[in-house]
């Protein structure tokens, strides 16, 4: 790597670059421990990011820390989580010969280079969720394979970038097609493992609020989050969210890949949920987030004023149609006390909320429950299915009171 | 101060796309190790594809069938090449291990 090279790098990992041109190195030193067995992590700084909680380093899979939540509404690019499947990442870009590419099903296929994606169309912004599917895995009783992840794998952020609708539009649907394919920079190590290639049906691909982002909270998107464009699919969790997307397919018939025929499917019933260590009869591809609401201004475990106007702030969130209501008890749900919602940005984002409690001394449960526009709110016991995804149960923070 | 010099910085290289050379992302060292036991030597052929910190975090004392199921899905779905002898080796590995 040259100089320039270097100093590319480290621009585009948003890094002041010290003396010399230099990155700043990594550090391995910490580490945290996370509540489940197994759960102990080091804490790494990645290029661009803030230390993160290291799942696994190959591929990339770094958590948020939870204290994030609390720094505010949107999640910050050096510490949004990253998680890839293969482990051939990209790791070289030029953005000048960058194109994306529209092809299949369409009466002119595009190839578009980053300036005339971002010249050619009008610019749309959204504040939206991106949530791992497994986000909370780790808590899953009984334990499943797979990434072992604390409540990290979520994020928040303003998506600005170009809506699906107007590019397929410009490339002309043609009539027949059902679903529109999507795929990355990525690929697997092995030639035979199968490529990560993700699709949503035509009507969703064309609904004018999935887009295409080549900025996030202002800036360019993080490397590690699919530098230089991803897609966006708000209101659903993040495996259809592609990174470093470079190939949109119209399809004619359903996309046969693992990914989404085997992969990330859910059991088909109301709960998405079957018996712990049972599996499905039947699965779709999961879609959506449920609703999910979390404390986050008070650790688990901490010891706080009793008898005093206890200041409880968090976030919460759904798949899109909006938080309605946020509730609080610290009595184990014999009651419950209404939050105060904070500033609407948008259906799809994280709603801030507030409340106060005050406290008898002793050992106290604070739980938080949100609920939607549609009457969809937070189970008290967990619900359980085979891949550890969509956990959603009414969050308890344990608190002593003195 | 720091986030205005980042900003800056981001502008700049938004503003310099006409330096026609690629940009590189370096990814920290990889550390995590398999943990030692026999089998170990077999197991090796896992990091091909993942760093071994993939087993290490998964849910402890598990057992036998956990780590077979896992390591058919790495062969039947994810390809991996390895044979009947060396999976039984890896999966035994896994399951005393971890």
């Amino acid at each position: 790597m040259n100089r320039r090279e270097t100093l590319k790098s480290a621009l585009a990992a948003g890094l002041a670059v010290a003396a010399g041109g230099k990155l700043a190195p990594a550090t391995a030193s910490e580490k945290v421990n996370l509540p489940l067995g197994n759960g102990e992590r080091p804490l790494v700084t990645y290029p661009g990011k803030r230390p993160l909680i290291v799942l696994t380093s190959r591929p990339p899979q770094l958590e948020t820390p939870f204290s994030v939540f609390d720094e505010g509404i949107f999640t910050p690019n050096d510490a949004f989580y990253v998680r890839y499947h293969l482990a051939d990442i990209p790791l070289k870009i030029d953005p000048d010969a960058f194109r994306l590419n529209i092809q299949g099903k369409v009466d002119a296929p595009l190839s578009l280079s980053l300036d005339e994606l971002k010249s050619g169309f009008e610019p749309v912004e959204l504040a939206a969720v991106n949530q791992c599917s497994g986000n909370s895995r780790g808590f899953f009783e009984p334990r499943v394979a797979g990434g072992q992840i604390a409540n990290g794998a979520m994020g928040n952020a303003r998506w600005k970038g170009v809506s699906l609708k107007a590019l397929l539009t410009k490339a002309g649907v043609q009539a027949g097609a059902v679903q529109v394919s999507f795929q990355g920079l990525d690929r697997p190590v092995l030639p035979e493992t199968p490529m990560f290639i993700k699709a949503l049906d035509l009507d969703h691909a064309l609904d004018g609020e999935v887009m295409i982002a080549y900025a996030m909270n202002g800036e360019d998107l993080p490397w590690l989050n699919g530098f230089p464009i991803r897609l966006i699919v708000p209101g659903c969790y993040g495996t259809y969210w592609v990174k470093h997307l470079n190939d949109i397919k119209v399809l004619d018939a359903p996309l046969d890949s693992f990914w989404m025929k085997t992969a990330y499917r859910i059991p088909d019933n109301v709960c998405a949920c079957t018996e712990p260590g049972k599996a499905p009869t039947s699965t779709v591809p999961i879609g959506r987030f449920n609703v999910r609401s979390f404390l986050t201004n008070i650790a688990e475990g901490a010891t706080v004023q009793a008898n005093s106007n206890l200041n409880l702030r968090g976030i919460a969130f759904d798949g899109g149609y909006g938080v309605s209501d946020v509730a609080i008890s610290a009595d184990d749900g014999e009651t419950w006390t209404e939050a105060a919602l904070g500033e609407d940005l948008g259906k799809y984002s994280f709603r801030e909320w507030k409340a106060n409690v005050s406290l008898e001394p002793g050992k106290r449960r604070l739980m938080v429950r949100a609920a939607n526009r549609v009457g969809q709110s937070q189970p008290l016991q967990p619900l359980w299915n085979p891949s550890g995804y969509m956990r959603n149960v009414v969050e308890v923070t344990n608190v002593i009171a003195a | 101060m720091k986030s205005i010099a980042i900003t800056f910085l981001v502008s700049l290289a938004a503003a310099s796309s006409a330096l026609a050379e690629p940009m590189v992302y370096q990814l920290p060292p990889e550390t995590a190790e398999l943990k030692p036991g026999p089998g170990v030597e077999t197991a090796i052929v896992c990091t091909a594809c993942h760093s071994p910190d993939y087993i290490r975090t998964q849910p402890p004392g598990k057992g036998k069938a956990f780590w077979q199921a896992e390591v058919q899905k790495m062969i039947k779905v994810y390809k991996a090449p390895i044979g009947e002898d060396d999976a039984a080796t890896i999966a035994n590995y896994l399951a005393a291990t971890y």
